[in-house]
């Protein structure tokens, strides 16, 4: 598997960077991790990578860990498209 | 008479550190000193200068040429004044009749051994013994000496045994024997100071010469690391650079700042005109303290290298050769090319990369261009592949981006731990004042992979080497932090005091659990638990316990965490807050934590704060006129990512290579080609010129003023010795790229006229930066940030009273494996580092005479690996990934183990990174560098991708002949 795979879009990459984050926030307690989850991805993923990611939680959100999911009424959805 | 710059004064011995003070007299003059200080450094002090020849302050006093006698009422004879330490009430006598005559003595019999061609000596002017001569009145020698050390042949013919022609192996000084009048002042200082014990002196009396180690050594095949210690040290013309010998001497000096690496050496660059003749290392450098390696001292000819653009060029296209134009075409093409960009694919599609080795102000120039020209965030640095956990992940827990102390605290440490860095090799000088510490009783713990030169060296020897598999340094480091919890070896009263106690609750329960334990991540990890439990009892309970990080722990894809157990573990000991302990990053690039404070990320502004928090925004929409957007701009790969993508297409990209330095090569290339305009602005038509439409020409730090930052948060000015070759500063270049991309926007144009104006105005939006102004570094020498009104002269020590973020926090380190896994494909791992001679991608030292030292990347592999395979010594071999593959030579060695290759990636034709992934730290995407995969396999030449990459690179650095 590559990541930068150019033909397999940018979903596999978004989806596994943010179950990375997942795992981190997994050895705290729930809620602290849920929203800080949340939190990491507004501060640091620019508009373009949320709305990607959108994209994948729109569609239901295969492959994503469990914890992401339900952090993603805290994630915000971006407002323009870039 | 002779105007000849005056050397930084020799008090003749060091300073002694005790607080109690002795009052004497010395030709009648009272003097206080403390306890300790030599009679000759007392005389220094109230400026009599004691005639010496085998003194220099830099080392301890040895006493041998008998030259510095003094008298002391009531004492028998005539002491040495160098090794004769001070008394209360003695009478010190320097100069009567009866010391003249000694000393005339001592002289005649020195220079009945020494040529006397002092006019055409390359030490004429700079000369102690030539000095000495004419200090105690010598003016004949009586005798003829039979046997010399420099005539080359006797009266009759016979070739002198005892004559030693020059080497000249080192490409930066020569060693010219004939000249030696054996101080030993060379081989001291190589112990002393260095910390390398490359010299001897060999034979006894009438015999002893300084030697390179064995018989056979020359100065290049010995243990020297060419730091130019011994050559500072030498009164003689015997160990000279090469540069003065071929030019003369200096007429004038510039204090300024090496560009190399994170130490940020002080030095003099002494001048003749506009000649850089020598670089020497500043004594009262607070950094270095006089010490320098090879990079700084000697490495700095790329500045006149044959390869160095200096035209602007631009092309309509990669394919197209490049064509010179004026700086004016070429700012009209570039602001032509950027705007169309902006138009169609809107604000978003343009960017910035920052560099680590331009000034701050360039720096802040930089990232400003694309928040308040370009209209977005997308600014980034190449931190961002090396020193981005480091951000996050004290920033997390302490509350700042930064180290906690300054490099004099390794004096008062007891036990060093150090982890994924080997300062021997990339940061030298610090290294050198680490060993120091070591010899005098300092314990070493080491975390490496590999067996690096500070695990055993000459008279240094690490307690513990816990050579653990790459990427499992969140695993070693929770189960040391568990062998300190579960022994009840944690400071209690610190954490009460300091930190948050229910949140420590809630880690020590964390790491408590059986699988943190050292015997149960003992498989992962293949340190045998002893170690891990001995090294955290040691680092625990041996005092001041300090940790020193670099590069081997960040780039991982736990890097963040890895800080952060880090962290945990100096907060849980009591082990931050005052001198000889703390938690200290050793940065790469001399300016990586300037560019960092410098607002280079994309998520925060100038001292690290968020874009989005609307009070910071507000002082910058102030002092720039324009708004700014509170969303987070992209990070290098995401920038990469989104021109794959489409939607990202133009770049400027400052003094970095990312082609070469970034991972995943293949994915840069396709991102960089995919783009309409990249902008490269550097010195050498690097790799990533390779897919650029505009190449801008900088400037070495000798050609413009401004400052850098060094991994002690110290902030020291970097002057302009010579005008700039290309023809402007750096600063001016994105000014004038500034100023074309506004012009008919009605924007307000930049203004600056000197780098101070910029400093001027970081210290009025940043408040760590309030205090700092080039008058204040100018009198204090340097300052270290926090510097603002309560700290009005700097933060040589951070967290003293109590944490900046408030209370220290404790955060859980789950381990994670890496999903870089070996496999039957795949079945070694691949770890990456550096080697002292060269720097980073090279650009510069490769083009220095540092390339005796390091003319190819070679992969350790170890012997059992080797066998398998049918590698020998000296092959040829494919190294492969899944990302792809490149050929190299092998060296075979048990520094590393089993298992582990290593490489250095100083060479873009090894292109290791064609061979690292693309998986990076989970907080803040910095590439895991550190472990990859890999096959190695005999080869007879190089890859397919090698061969193809090089043609395109030839391509492309096509130049249009002139009209
Ligand atoms: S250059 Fe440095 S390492 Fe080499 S002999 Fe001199 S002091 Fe020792
Ligand atoms: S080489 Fe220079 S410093 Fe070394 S012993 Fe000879 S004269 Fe002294
Ligand atoms: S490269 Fe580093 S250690 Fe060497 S002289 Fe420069 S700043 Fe000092
Ligand atoms: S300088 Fe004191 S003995 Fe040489």
């Amino acid at each position: 598997m590559s990541l930068n795979d150019t033909h397999a879009g940018p979903h596999a990459k978004l989806i596994y960077m943010a179950n990375q984050i997942a795992k981190f926030m997994e050895s705290k307690p729930h809620d602290e991790g849920l929203t800080l989850l949340a939190s990491h991805i507004n501060d640091f993923w620019e508009p373009r990578m949320r709305r990607h990611l959108f994209e994948v939680l729109d569609a239901g959100g295969a492959g994503l860990r469990p914890l992401v999911l339900e952090a993603s009424a805290a994630i915000k959805r971006p407002v323009v498209a870039a | 008479m002779k105007d000849f710059i005056i050397p930084d004064r020799d008090f003749g011995t060091p300073a002694a550190k005790s607080k109690q003070m002795v009052t004497l007299t010395i030709d009648g003059f009272d003097i206080t000193v403390p306890e300790g200080t030599s009679i000759m450094r007392a005389a220094a002090e109230i400026g009599i200068s004691v005639p010496k020849l085998c003194a220099t302050d830099s080392i301890d006093a040895f006493g041998s040429c008998r030259l510095c006698l003094v008298e002391i009422e009531g004492r028998n004879g005539t002491p040495a004044s160098c090794t004769t330490p001070v008394a209360p009430g003695i009478k010190v006598h320097t100069q009567n009749a009866k010391l003249k005559q000694l000393r005339r003595g001592v002289m005649e019999l020195y220079i009945s051994d020494h040529p006397l061609d002092c006019l055409t000596c390359s030490a004429n002017g700079d000369c102690e013994l030539q000095d000495m001569a004419g200090a105690v009145g010598l003016r004949d020698v009586r005798y003829e000496a039979i046997d010399t050390h420099f005539k080359v042949k006797d009266t009759s013919g016979i070739a002198n045994p005892n004559y030693i022609p020059r080497d000249d192996s080192n490409p930066y000084f020569s060693y010219d024997p004939q000249k030696c009048i054996v101080c030993s002042r060379c081989v001291r200082a190589c112990e002393e100071v260095q910390g390398t014990f490359a010299l001897t002196i060999e034979g006894r009396g009438f015999d002893s010469r300084v030697s390179f180690g064995a018989k056979t050594d020359t100065a290049l095949s010995s243990d020297c690391v060419s730091c130019g210690a011994c050559v500072q040290a030498c009164p003689t013309a015997t160990l000279q650079e090469k540069s003065i010998i071929e030019i003369g001497t200096p007429e004038r000096s510039v204090i300024t700042t090496c560009a190399y690496c994170g130490v940020g050496c002080s030095f003099k660059a002494e001048m003749r005109g506009d000649e850089l003749v020598r670089m020497v290392p500043y004594k009262h450098g607070k950094a270095n303290r006089g010490h320098s390696c090879v990079k700084g001292r000697f490495a700095y000819g790329y500045a006149s290298h044959k390869d160095r653009i200096l035209n602007p060029m631009i092309r309509d296209s990669i394919n197209d050769p490049w064509q010179e134009v004026s700086w004016d075409e070429a700012m009209d093409f570039t602001a032509k090319r950027m705007k169309g960009i902006i138009e169609k694919h809107g604000r978003h599609s343009v960017g910035v990369i920052t560099s680590s080795r331009c000034t701050n102000e360039e720096a802040y120039l930089v990232q400003k261009l694309t928040r308040a020209v370009f209209m977005n965030n997308n600014t980034d640095t190449c931190a961002r592949v090396c020193h981005s956990p480091t951000g996050y992940g004290l920033g997390q827990t302490l509350g700042t981006s930064a180290g906690t102390q300054d490099f004099d605290s390794v004096e008062e440490t007891d036990v060093v731990m150090i982890i994924g860095a080997n300062p021997a090799a990339a940061h030298p000088v610090f290294a050198s004042r680490l060993k120091k510490r070591l010899r005098q009783g300092a314990k070493l713990i080491v975390v490496d992979p590999r067996r690096t030169e500070m695990v055993e060296s000459p008279h240094v020897k690490a307690e513990h080497h816990l050579a653990l598999t790459p990427g499992t340094n969140v695993a070693i480091v929770t189960a040391l932090a568990h062998v300190i919890v579960t022994e009840g070896l944690f400071d209690a009263q610190f954490i009460q005091d300091r930190c948050d106690w229910d949140e420590f609750q809630d880690y020590a329960e964390f790491v408590s659990q059986s699988q943190n334990s050292p015997e149960s991540v003992a498989l992962l990890t293949g340190v045998p638990a002893a170690e891990v439990r001995a090294a955290a009892r040691l680092y625990a309970k041996g005092g001041n316990g300090s940790i020193y990080y670099g590069l081997g722990v960040t780039e991982h894809s736990q890097g963040s965490t890895t800080v952060i157990g880090i962290a945990n573990l100096a907060m849980m000991t009591g082990n931050i807050g005052r001198p000889g302990v703390g938690v200290n990053p050793l940065r790469g690039q001399n300016n990586v934590q300037g560019s960092c404070d410098m607002g280079s990320f994309p998520h925060e502004l100038p001292g690290y704060r968020h874009v989005k928090g609307e009070g910071v925004r507000d002082i910058f929409e102030k002092a720039w006129g324009v708004k700014i957007d509170d969303e987070p701009g992209l990070r290098i790969p995401n920038m990469l990512d989104a021109a794959v993508e489409g939607t990202f297409k133009g770049l400027y990209c400052q003094g970095e290579d990312i082609l070469q330095s970034d991972p995943d090569t293949k994915h840069v290339a396709a991102g960089l080609a995919a783009m309409d305009c990249v902008i490269v602005h550097d010195l050498f038509l690097n790799e990533t010129a390779n897919y650029a439409h505009v190449f801008l020409p900088g400037s070495t730090f000798l050609e413009k003023d401004g400052t850098f930052t060094n991994a002690e948060r110290r902030i020291n000015m970097v002057r302009k010795v010579m005008a700039p070759r290309n023809g402007y500063g750096d600063w001016e270049i994105t000014q004038m790229l500034a100023n074309a991309m506004l012009k008919d926007t009605g924007g307000a144009k930049w203004t600056y006229t000197h780098p101070t104006q910029i400093m001027d105005e970081i210290a009025m939006t940043t408040p760590s930066f309030a205090g700092v102004s080039y008058e204040k570094i100018e009198t204090m020498g340097s300052i270290q940030w926090p510097c603002n009104d309560k700290a009005p002269e700097g933060t040589p020590l951070m967290h003293v009273d109590g944490f900046v973020r408030g209370k220290g926090k404790f955060i859980n380190t789950e381990y994670v494996a890496t999903d870089e896994k070996t496999g039957p494909r795949f079945p070694l791992l691949l770890t990456t580092g550096r080697i002292l001679s060269q720097y980073n991608v090279g650009a510069q030292t490769r083009r220095t005479g540092n390339v005796a030292w390091h003319s190819e990347d070679l992969l350790e592999i170890h012997p059992h690996d080797a066998e398998v395979r049918g590698v020998k010594e000296g092959d040829f071999v494919r190294l492969a990934s899944r990302s792809g593959d490149t050929t190299l030579r092998a060296t075979i060695t048990d520094k590393v183990n089993p298992g582990v290759v290593y490489t250095t990636f100083h060479h873009p034709d090894t292109q290791a990174n064609v061979i690292t992934t693309d998986f990076s730290d989970w907080a803040t995407n910095c590439p895991e560098y550190k472990v990859t995969a890999v096959q190695v396999s005999p080869s007879n030449g190089p890859s397919e991708w090698q061969e193809e990459y090089n043609a395109q690179a030839a391509m492309s650095r096509r130049i249009a002949a002139a009209e």
